[in-house]
């Protein structure tokens, strides 16, 4: 089975008003060639599932910031979304919608979905607002909140390599939140650094079985892609002044 | 020196060797530049992993790695990574021992605020970000922030106006003047800076404290 494919043919899945994935952590493990398809493509009043915003100097030209600054986002459901100025102009301005959980919460409504489950209690949040119209239940003495999945219909990771049957590697710090959002849409499309044969990634090495990926893509090398993130830092000093 | 390194040294101090350790976004991050020599913590980025080391320098950093603000980082021997499940397991699953979080109030509960959802307001922190499930899972949770607003006005609070980040949480509120332990009784002032009377922190203090039978000098 080779489900290596061209973005604009993934793209044909996306419709104005989809609830869409993003996986990603403030720029990094983000597929970057995904958003820029999404920006061509110009899909509106989508519904965006992502654990947090764009880079925080990202200026509205890296990552996810480009479909705030573009408005193709009518909803946001995130736990941080002050990161992009974008977003929070157009929060303030009744234009965007933002759907806030503790960043724990969020992941865990990820994975209850992906796993079956049918919610999760947390303590995370009780005393205070993320209580409102939920309920509440008390086990041993403590009090949690009854938390409900959440589920994309399509959502789109970042990983290191991909086989050709939809194994996916990931590499450092880059998981965040790719794993969990792979396991909890509809259709998963994952963007990779590299395309290798079945068998060339060791099994113990896969961080998401093939079985969650439905379409692999790649639209940067490693290296452009280090370039694109390396540009990111310096250009906003994050690297440069460390070494001045 | 500034308000906001005085404030991160003295927060350095609340460290205990060998302990794990977050240090949430903004002013906490700059804690890790004061920890004491000999205090080894293993600090934690709640964006995925364990044991984050110093900046890198130009050619050393790598497109897949960086702290939860983004920021480029090098990770030191025994480090290692994970998902956000994972991360959020070891926060609210009690493995941090400590967490330091910026706050925009504290109130004599022990309460803290530290985001604000309403679009209105000056103090709009668009999110809590990890902050909820720190302050719900951390054993030890040390708050951080400057005594009083740019007009004065005490963020040491009888009660916090803003929303909660977390109810009773905090054990420690470290300021530019004083630190204050928390518990059900309410605030003990614990250390005052030396060009400081009690009496003069009482006016620019909301909450009401007792005074510890030990209160010593703010040590940096």
């Amino acid at each position: 089975m080779n489900k290596v494919t061209t973005l604009d043919k993934v793209m044909d899945k996306v419709h104005d008003g989809a609830v869409i994935g993003l996986g990603g952590f403030l720029g990094i493990g983000v597929p970057l060639g995904v958003v820029d398809k999404l920006l061509e493509k110009g899909v509106k009043d989508l519904t965006l599932i992502g654990i947090v915003n764009a880079h925080p100097f990202a200026g509205g030209n890296f990552g996810v910031a480009k479909l705030f600054k573009n408005k193709q986002i009518k909803k946001f459901i995130c736990s941080h979304a002050g990161t992009c100025p974008e977003a929070v102009e157009q929060y303030r301005a009744d234009e965007l919608e933002i759907e806030y959980y503790p960043m724990g919460t969020w992941i865990e409504k990820l994975r209850a979905a992906g796993s079956g489950l049918g919610g999760v209690l947390t303590p995370t949040g009780v005393g205070t607002l993320m209580e409102e119209g939920k309920q509440k239940l008390t086990l041993n003495g403590k009090e949690y909140i009854l938390e409900l999945p959440l589920s994309a219909e399509i959502a789109f990771i970042k990983g290191y390599r991909a086989d050709k049957m939809g194994n996916i590697q990931y590499r450092r710090a880059s998981l965040n939140s790719n794993p969990v959002l792979a396991m909890a849409a509809d259709y998963v499309v994952a963007e990779v650094d590299e395309i290798v044969e079945a068998g060339e990634i060791e099994p113990e090495l896969v961080g998401t079985p093939s079985i969650f990926v439905d379409a692999v893509v790649r639209c940067m090398s490693f290296d452009e892609h280090q370039k694109a993130v390396t540009d990111l830092w310096t250009n906003c000093g994050q690297l440069k002044a460390v070494n001045q | 020196m500034d308000y906001r390194e005085r404030i991160a040294r003295r927060a350095a101090l609340e460290l205990g060797d060998g302990e794990v350790v977050n240090l949430g976004f903004g002013m906490p991050t700059a804690v890790a530049n004061f920890i004491p020599q000999g205090v080894n913590v293993i600090l934690q980025s709640e964006n995925g992993c364990l044991m984050v080391g110093p900046t890198p320098k130009y050619g050393e950093h790598d497109k897949d790695l960086a702290n939860a603000g983004g920021q480029p980082i090098s990770l030191r021997p025994g480090a290692s990574v994970f998902d956000s499940a994972m991360s959020f397991a070891i926060i609210r699953g009690g493995h941090v021992n400590t967490t330091i979080l910026g706050a925009l109030e504290v109130d004599q509960q022990g309460n803290i605020s530290n985001w604000s959802r309403f679009k209105g307001s000056a103090k709009n922190i668009p999110g809590m970000g990890g902050g909820m499930d720190l302050c719900s899972g951390a054993r030890k949770v040390v708050a951080i922030l400057r005594h009083q607003d740019k007009t004065g006005n005490s963020k040491v609070l009888k009660q916090c106006a803003l929303p909660l980040t977390g109810r009773g949480v905090v054990k420690v509120i470290v300021t530019e003047k004083a630190v204050f332990h928390a518990s059900p009784q309410g605030l003990l002032l614990k250390e005052i800076v030396k060009d400081a009377t009690v009496e003069e922190l009482r006016k620019i203090t909301d909450a009401e404290f007792t005074v510890a039978g030990d209160l010593r000098e703010y040590r940096l």
